[in-house]
């Protein structure tokens, strides 16, 4: 098993994983996209800052009069570019990690520790950042503090993956002397007091105003379900094709030690 | 857990990829997948590396689907 060989079928599943992810995403997540700037066009949502809204959204129109790029285009293309894009990088990420994780997690085959580290990325880099900085549809969001959010979203983001990382490392340090179920309960236990700290001490985003909480609702979800796909189209898909190559080399390996002692 | 020692045919060792191996690709992969995250994520948002909106209005949906503070 080498690195390339894992890092292209990583980049494989990931461009795959990226076209599924566009599928669901216009399936499921636009029509909620479609109603929520809706509202923001019909100007029935007061923003939860109004003083700054003008400003906010100078630069940033989502109408097909004015607009760089019509809605259309942002729908479909520039959908699916985006999704390509965060399936490549996260692929080609996953497959990378998976790489070191081979044959360095307890006994875990190589199918299983690509398993166990997809779980973990979807766990730590989306799965958790949402639950603190869950996403938000068009309309809702102050333009002016666009700086700060994306900072403190990539802040506990980068906290929650070391977390996971440090904690995966515990858990394979405590093993040998502990087995597995106290050094796992030790590495995940471990993750989660520095996030809840993490998720204490980075600040609090409210900006919805009175939009409407069914239509946020229906947006948030959707918007997980996207990125679950995203992970679960990479995790399974790299497991299979992981799982493949580990049998070819066992076997491989079987019919040269068969071959050696004929 | 199981102190009992299993048969050899199930103690197999998997070899482990050296970490000096891996990287190089780390390495840059990862630079290539910061960049391509933050195209997605983050320019003409809250960075502005290139001028105008094009960039942004064009990942614009992608941006508040998968999760990324948008405007
Ligand atoms: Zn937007």
């Amino acid at each position: 098993m080498t690195v390339r060989a894992l890092l292209v079928r990583g980049l494989l599943v990931g461009l795959v994983a990226g076209f599924a992810t566009f599928l669901v995403a216009h399936q499921v997540g636009e029509p909620h996209v479609e109603t929520a700037i809706a509202l923001e066009e019909a100007g029935t949502h007061a923003p939860a800052d109004d003083h700054t809204h003008d400003e906010a959204t100078a630069g940033h129109s989502h109408d097909d009069g004015g607009a760089v790029v019509s809605r259309h285009d942002q729908r479909t293309w520039g959908l699916l570019t985006g999704s390509l894009a965060v399936g490549l990088a996260l692929g080609g990420l996953v497959a990378l990690v998976s790489a070191a994780a081979v044959g360095r997690l307890g006994r875990m085959t190589p199918g299983q520790s690509t398993a166990t580290v997809a779980l973990i990325g979807f766990v730590s880099y989306a799965l958790v950042p949402f639950l603190k900085y869950p996403a938000n549809p068009p309309a809702v969001g102050d333009g002016s503090t666009i700086g700060a959010r994306t900072g403190d979203y990539f802040a506990f983001v980068l906290v929650s993956v070391v977390a996971a990382v440090l904690g995966t490392l515990l858990a394979r340090r405590l093993w040998p002397q502990v087995g597995t179920y106290a050094a796992v309960l030790a590495g995940v236990g471990a993750y989660v007091v520095v996030v809840a700290v993490a998720g204490q001490v980075l600040p609090t985003v409210n900006e919805v105003g009175d939009f409407p909480a069914d239509v946020l609702w229906y947006f948030r979800r959707a918007s997980l379900i996207t990125i679950a796909t995203l992970w679960a189209a990479i995790g399974i898909g790299l497991t299979g094709l992981v799982g493949a190559l580990h049998r070819r080399d066992t076997a491989t390996t079987e019919r040269r030690t068969l071959a050696a002692s004929l | 857990m199981s102190q009992v020692s299993a048969t050899p045919a199930t103690t197999v060792e998997i070899p482990s990829i050296p970490l000096a191996e891996i990287a190089p690709w780390a390495l840059f992969v990862g630079l290539l997948a910061v960049l391509a995250l933050f195209f997605v994520s983050a320019e003409q948002g809250a960075f502005s590396l290139l001028s105008g909106t094009a960039v942004h209005e064009w990942v614009h949906d992608g941006r508040h689907l998968l999760g990324f503070p948008c405007h």
